[in-house]
């Protein structure tokens, strides 16, 4: 476990999920949460990156860290 | 032993599942050998994408439904109840009308997707939908009186029920506008979750352009977050702002408590197979429709030919047979860009659509379609 993920308040997994599923449940979770709140993103979606890179510097919540699995990756964003 | 298929929800996914079955296991029916019985809780069988154009005044609500009676084949035993609790383990379903358990050999969860604008705080307040028959007969009524000022159309949840329907709302408005000679006095702006017009890439791409052309402004990455309905404005996850004077918005929509409760799926959608439509979650449960948690859009197209797929494997696993019939994420959406011209796409899980021309021609095809639905849901077309 990373010093990374140890952060991360809540989790969503969207392994699986093809686009834009990721990022569209990332943000369903984004709204309910506090700011400052850590959520962690799982996805093995190819396309989540570019759009949580462009969705995150658009928004201003921070993408915090992308840790490789090999098979799925979590991205780590906290709300502003 | 009689063999016993439940079907919760008779939607397009329910009815068409249904009648396909009536006709396909005709003979073990009539023997006794098989029994097919569908629930639902209400006597109408409702075609949804009637709804979009209510709000224009082409259509009522009366055009969206006709009576299950009308279009359940003699062979299915339709039961008029609400299901309320699944229990997996022992196999029944239990009918909160009767009162009673009745139990299944196979169960189909066809009960749809529900729409929650509950969920964003003062969007019921402040926003119409045409996703309900209330809330299309209440937009139908606001747009008649709407003469001036700033319509928005926001997709705020997602997944939501057909997904092409925010841009037709979009394209049909600028179009009913210009009609009625007040389109210079009505500003357009439509809004998506992310980066692009629409969640299909081809479909975005196509409707980028289209949306310029006709002075709708397009308003990405854009979630709302709250709607304050004293001052007309939308507050968004991006911490943007945006003053409408009517907001007709797509709400979130949510499953079903019986698949959470039943351990189907946390979401409310059923955890189901792609292809088989098998729940991952219990033996001999499946799900089709929007209820299933499934890789393509949540329309009644993929509902009608999921349902197809699965009424072979079902004849097929009651006669004792291998089933091979699968579903491939089949789906056929007619798409209004105006009120005189339409497109459609067709996709399945391994190819993308692409959005033909819009034409006179396919605008009626869909009207005709509209009209001839209920030879589908009766399991001929």
């Amino acid at each position: 476990m990373s010093e990374t993920d140890e952060r991360a308040d809540v989790t969503v997994d969207a392994v699986g999920s093809s686009c834009p599923g990721p990022l569209m449940d990332l943000i369903g979770k984004m709204k309910s949460v506090e700011s400052g709140t850590v959520v962690e993103l799982l996805s093995s979606n190819e396309g989540t990156e570019k759009d949580l890179t462009e969705w995150t510097e658009q928004s201003g919540h921070e993408l915090v860290d992308i840790v490789d699995h090999g098979d799925h990756q979590s991205y780590y964003v906290r709300k502003r | 032993m009689t063999e016993r298929i439940v079907i919760v929800g008779a939607g397009t996914g329910g009815i068409v599942l249904a009648n396909n079955l009536a006709e396909e296991l005709a003979t073990e029916i009539d023997a006794g050998d098989i029994e097919v019985q569908l629930v639902n809780d209400g006597e109408d069988h409702v075609y949804k994408p009637t709804w979009l154009y209510v709000p224009f005044g082409e259509k009522t609500l009366a055009d969206a439904t006709r009576p299950l009676v009308d279009l359940v084949d003699d062979r299915i035993d339709l039961t008029i109840d609400r299901v309320d609790g699944v229990d997996t383990d022992d196999k029944t379903v239990s009918l909160a009308g009767a009162g009673v358990d009745e139990s299944y050999d196979h169960l189909v969860l066809a009960m749809g997707a529900q729409v929650t604008p509950e969920e964003t705080p003062g969007l019921a307040e402040g926003g119409h939908h045409f996703y309900g028959p209330e809330g299309a007969a209440a937009l139908r009524d606001e747009l008649a009186e709407f003469t001036e000022g700033h319509l928005v159309v926001s997709v705020v949840g997602v997944p939501h029920m057909c997904p092409v329907a925010p841009l037709e709302f979009a394209l049909m408005a600028d179009a009913w506008f210009r009609d009625r000679g007040l389109r210079e006095d009505v500003d357009i702006t439509y809004t998506y979750p992310i980066g692009r017009a629409h969640g299909i890439e081809s479909v975005a791409e196509w409707a980028g352009p289209l949306m310029d052309g006709r002075d709708v402004e397009v308003e990405t990455f854009f979630n709302a977050e709250r709607v304050d309905p004293d001052t007309k404005t939308i507050h968004t996850v991006e911490g943007r702002e945006l003053d409408y004077d009517l907001l007709v918005a797509i709400p979130p929509h949510d499953g079903s408590d019986l698949v959470r409760e039943a351990g189907l799926g946390d979401d409310g959608w059923v955890d189901v197979d792609p292809n088989t439509l098998e729940a991952r979650g219990a033996d001999d449960v499946y799900a089709l429709g929007d209820v299933a948690d499934l890789p393509t859009s949540k329309a009644g197209s993929a509902a009608h030919y999921a349902a197809g797929a699965l009424a072979d494997r079902l004849a097929s696993i009651a006669r004792g047979e291998r089933p091979t019939a699968e579903y491939d994420g089949k789906t056929v959406c007619f798409i209004e860009s105006g009120t005189d011209e339409a497109t459609y796409i067709a996709f399945d899980y391994e190819e993308s659509p692409t959005p033909k021309p819009p034409s006179k021609l396919i605008h009626w095809s869909k009207l005709g379609y509209n009209r001839s639905y209920w030879l589908t849901a009766r399991g001929v077309l």
